[in-house]
């Protein structure tokens, strides 16, 4: 009996093990989906919860800090302002050889583009961004637009002559506007809405048939509706000068103003048309060169026409060639003046002041945190506190004793003059220049060099030293050769903290670092608030986050960014 | 190094003994020394910026609170102080939430990109403050923030982030995960192990965070000066102008009060840290 029921046992736990060798799927988990993939699955449910919970940090970083320094990169080669304002001028320009002064066509296209300029105010601000590249352009441009008017004056006058009724608005309605837009502007005349004036629309063709004055007339018409303050109706306002130049050029280059299958005109403007074409071979032609020159010479020489060409692209290395000295020249890139090479100097300087400080740190803050990593920890701690309270108290309270102690009324001088060491008008300069700067950021940035170091060297075993100096070394030897080495990773550590933070400061060298102490980062904001070179300060920027991001990188390196500490 | 000088020391052992002692009493006092200078000098009793004659000879005439009264009572300086007590607490509270909130995340076990995400989010310390400032001005005047409170408060709460990130992290590496599970398995809901069981015990790193947050946004000038307009002008960047043009010693009162407000937070920090490494079984020391 008992054998039979072993027999069965035995014979059910074979067919089991035939069972299980005759599945051949993967292993599977209680709900029956295979093992791994279930695995899988929880694992993409692990990382998409953990994403969930950066997610909401993440988006608000990027939007309220990465996206303005983003922004300000892409200003730094951003160059848009001059084929904006002077776009006719640009295409022009394109063919031009730099050799003699550009033809006719690129003054009137100057014209056409100044006019529209001048009446949207932004002519000035194209005028400084130019002023950058060479000194002079801004007034240049500033008195072109007190001038502009003269420039078609002429042709005005003859055309009016020829027939008063190119004084009348309408009569250029009729020409150039679309007959839509007439009715439309006729409709939203009589309602008296708040509405803006619908915007001007170019009869079909007519820009076929006089081409500068249909352009002309347009920029004409847009930017009276588009006036911010009292917008104005082309139905009520005589064209500008520069229109009438337009269709001067346009007549005299023969536009065919009969032709049958040309625009729908009134037959009134295509007779008045005629009458004008035919008497333009007899007006007194107007020479656009000497007119720009009559506003300012400049326009006839040949500076502002090789800058305005040089920046006509919409991006440019200018920015960045500037904060390096070099200028974007005609002839190529080549070095500015030596009197005007400051931003190497300041680089350099940065660099320098930087470094110098990161070295007093190591010199100070080894032998601290060396002293604090070997005191019994309650001592260390009390002391400590002495590292800890200047890295908790602020940053302006630091700088303002540093002032207090190193002006030359300053407690550090009246203490010198009250030893002797010094008469009271010989006292010493030790603010605003380099030394200013290097004693106060020293001792600004200590603790980041002494708490790096500190926790380092805390893991360093003392019976290491104990057991070199029982094998012999001396006290020197054993620090040299056991402790020193080890201790290097904590140097390396609070030496790349120092100085990222070192090379960025702004606040302590604006203060005590005068004229000779200060940092790139006081001409980046001098750039902002003072020059508003803004393009120049997104360079200078841009050449030193990227030196930060090496540094940060390096220091993610050697360090690790999950292992910074704090206190 | 040994605390006590062995009895068989030899002359040049004692003399190096107590030379370096003395070195690093020297560079203490170098740390410490300019913080304590600006204490007495703020009960000036005259307009300068050094000590008088009378200050030095412990003439009680000589000391005065006039400039705490300055401080006290000068309309300019209030509307400074209030500004900043007004932006840096909701710019902590939007870095405490926001941070601790991605700390949890990042310190799940797996984390795609967890080194950028990393280096991303730490970045607001790194990045050179005057860069901060420029970018957040131009594109925040490009979004209508520049010269509001919403501007300051959003630009202080980002330079806030990796504080918090960082200490909340550094308590997380010792937190117990089977504590969670054992909540879990006891019938909680995430939120309620969340508030119940692990908010609690990494409370110390969260308010350590906030207070380095806070002490960021409230001691911050470059970025301030920038995004904010002359409504939002704070404390520091009134120090900072004062500074500039060298006015008033008011700032030196202004200053000692500061330090006193460090010296509390520097408590308060400490007490944590002591209280995180008790709970995690260290000695405190």
């Amino acid at each position: 009996m008992s054998d039979a029921t072993a027999g069965n046992l035995s014979q059910a736990a074979a067919e089991a093990r035939r069972d299980d060798a005759a599945q051949t799927g993967p292993m599977l988990a209680a709900d029956g989906r295979p093992l791994k993939q279930s695995l899988n699955r929880a694992l993409r449910a692990q990382k998409l919860r953990a994403l969930a919970l950066i997610a909401p940090l993440l988006i608000f970083l990027l939007v309220t800090f990465v996206a303005p320094i983003l922004d300000m990169l892409f200003r730094s080669v951003e160059n848009q302002i001059v084929s904006e304002t002077l776009p006719r001028t640009v295409i022009a320009l394109e063919d031009w050889d730099a050799q003699d002064l550009p033809s006719e066509d690129t003054y009137a296209a100057l014209a056409y583009d100044l006019h529209a300029a001048v009446e949207r105010r932004i002519h000035t601000r194209l005028g400084s961004r130019l002023n950058y590249e060479e000194t002079g352009l801004s007034s240049i441009f500033r008195r072109s637009g007190r001038g502009i008017d003269d420039i078609g004056e002429g042709y005005a006058e003859q055309f009016i002559a020829l027939d008063p009724a190119w004084e009348e608005p309408a009569t250029w309605i009729s020409l150039m506007a679309d007959p839509d837009w007439i009715e439309e502007q006729a409709a939203w005349a009589a309602t008296e809405t708040e509405m803006r004036e619908p915007a001007f629309r170019l009869a079909a063709g007519i820009d076929d048939m006089l081409p500068e004055t249909a352009d002309a007339y347009r920029s004409f018409a847009l930017t009276l509706q588009a006036e911010a303050r009292n917008p104005d109706s082309p139905t009520t306002e005589e064209p500008w000068n520069t229109v009438f130049l337009a269709l001067y050029r346009d007549l005299s280059a023969g536009a065919e103003v009969g032709a049958t299958d040309g625009p729908e005109i009134a037959r009134a403007e295509v007779m008045r048309l005629q009458e004008a074409a035919a008497a333009v071979s007899g007006f007194t032609p107007v020479d656009l060169r000497a007119r720009f020159a009559d506003i300012d010479d400049g326009w006839a020489e040949m500076p502002i026409w090789s800058t305005i060409q040089t920046f006509s692209d919409p991006y440019t290395a200018g920015y960045f060639l500037a904060a390096v000295d070099l200028q974007l020249t005609p002839g190529g890139i080549e070095q500015v003046e030596d009197n005007q090479r400051i931003y190497m100097l300041l680089f350099q300087r940065t660099m320098v002041l930087s470094l110098t400080i990161m070295g007093l740190c190591v010199i100070l803050g080894y032998p601290i945190a060396y002293l604090l990593s070997n005191l019994p920890l309650r001592t260390s701690n009390m002391l400590l506190i002495l590292v800890l309270l200047p890295f908790w108290t602020s940053l302006l309270v630091r700088t303002s004793a540093w002032k207090v102690l190193l002006q030359q009324e300053g407690v550090i001088n009246d203490l010198l003059v009250w030893v002797g060491l010094v008469a009271d008008d010989a006292r010493l300069a030790m603010i605003n220049n380099q030394v200013g700067t290097v004693v106060a950021m020293t001792h600004i940035l200590l603790p980041f060099m002494i708490l790096p170091l500190y926790s380092v060297m805390k893991t360093i075993p003392p019976s290491y030293m104990r057991a070199a100096k029982s094998l012999g070394a001396t006290n020197w030897t054993a620090f040299r050769r056991v402790y020193f080495p080890q201790s290097v990773p904590g140097i390396g550590a609070g030496c790349i903290l120092v100085f990222i933070l070192s090379i960025g400061y702004y606040i302590t060298p604006e203060i005590v670092g005068g004229r000779t102490g200060i940092f790139i980062s006081n001409r980046i904001a001098f750039h902002i608030s003072d020059s508003l070179n803004w393009g120049l300060a997104a360079a200078l920027g841009s050449i030193l986050l990227a030196l930060v991001l090496v540094l940060y990188w390096l220091y993610d390196r050697i360090v690790g960014i999950d292992n910074v500490k704090l206190g | 190094m040994e605390t006590k000088l062995p009895p068989y020391a030899t002359t040049g052992e004692r003399l190096w003994f107590y030379g370096f002692r003395v070195i690093c009493g020297l560079i203490f006092f170098f740390l410490m020394a300019p913080i304590l200078v600006v204490i007495p000098l703020s009960f000036n009793a005259e307009n300068f910026f050094t000590f008088t004659p009378g200050m030095l000879a412990l003439d009680p005439e000589a000391y005065s609170l006039r400039h705490y009264r300055d401080f006290l009572t000068n309309p300019d300086w209030q509307q400074a102080l209030r500004n900043s007590l007004t932006i840096a607490p909701v710019a902590t509270l939007l870095s405490v939430s926001l941070g601790t909130l991605a700390a949890i995340g990042l310190s799940q076990s797996h984390v795609p990109f967890k080194g950028a995400i990393m280096a991303i989010l730490i970045s607001p310390m790194i990045v050179p403050l005057i860069i901060s400032a420029a970018g957040m001005y131009f594109f925040y005047s490009r979004v209508g923030l520049q010269g509001t409170y919403w501007g300051v408060v959003l630009a202080h709460a980002a330079l806030g982030i990796p504080f918090v990130i960082i200490t909340v992290t550094a308590t997380l590496v010792g937190f117990d995960r089977s504590l969670t599970r054992a909540a879990a398995s006891l019938g909680a809901n995430p939120v309620t192990t969340f508030f119940r069981v692990q908010m609690p015990l990494i409370l110390p790193g969260v308010i350590s965070g906030g207070l380095f947050a806070f002490i960021t946004s409230f001691d911050e000038v470059v970025v301030v000066i920038f995004v904010g307009s002359a409504q939002q002008q704070t404390l520091p960047w009134q120090m900072f102008t004062g500074l500039r043009e060298q006015i008033s010693p008011t700032i030196l009162a202004v200053a000692t009060i500061l330090v006193v407000v460090s010296i509390g937070l520097l408590s308060v920090v400490e007490m944590l840290r002591r209280r995180s490494e008790r709970l995690r079984g260290m000695s405190p020391g």
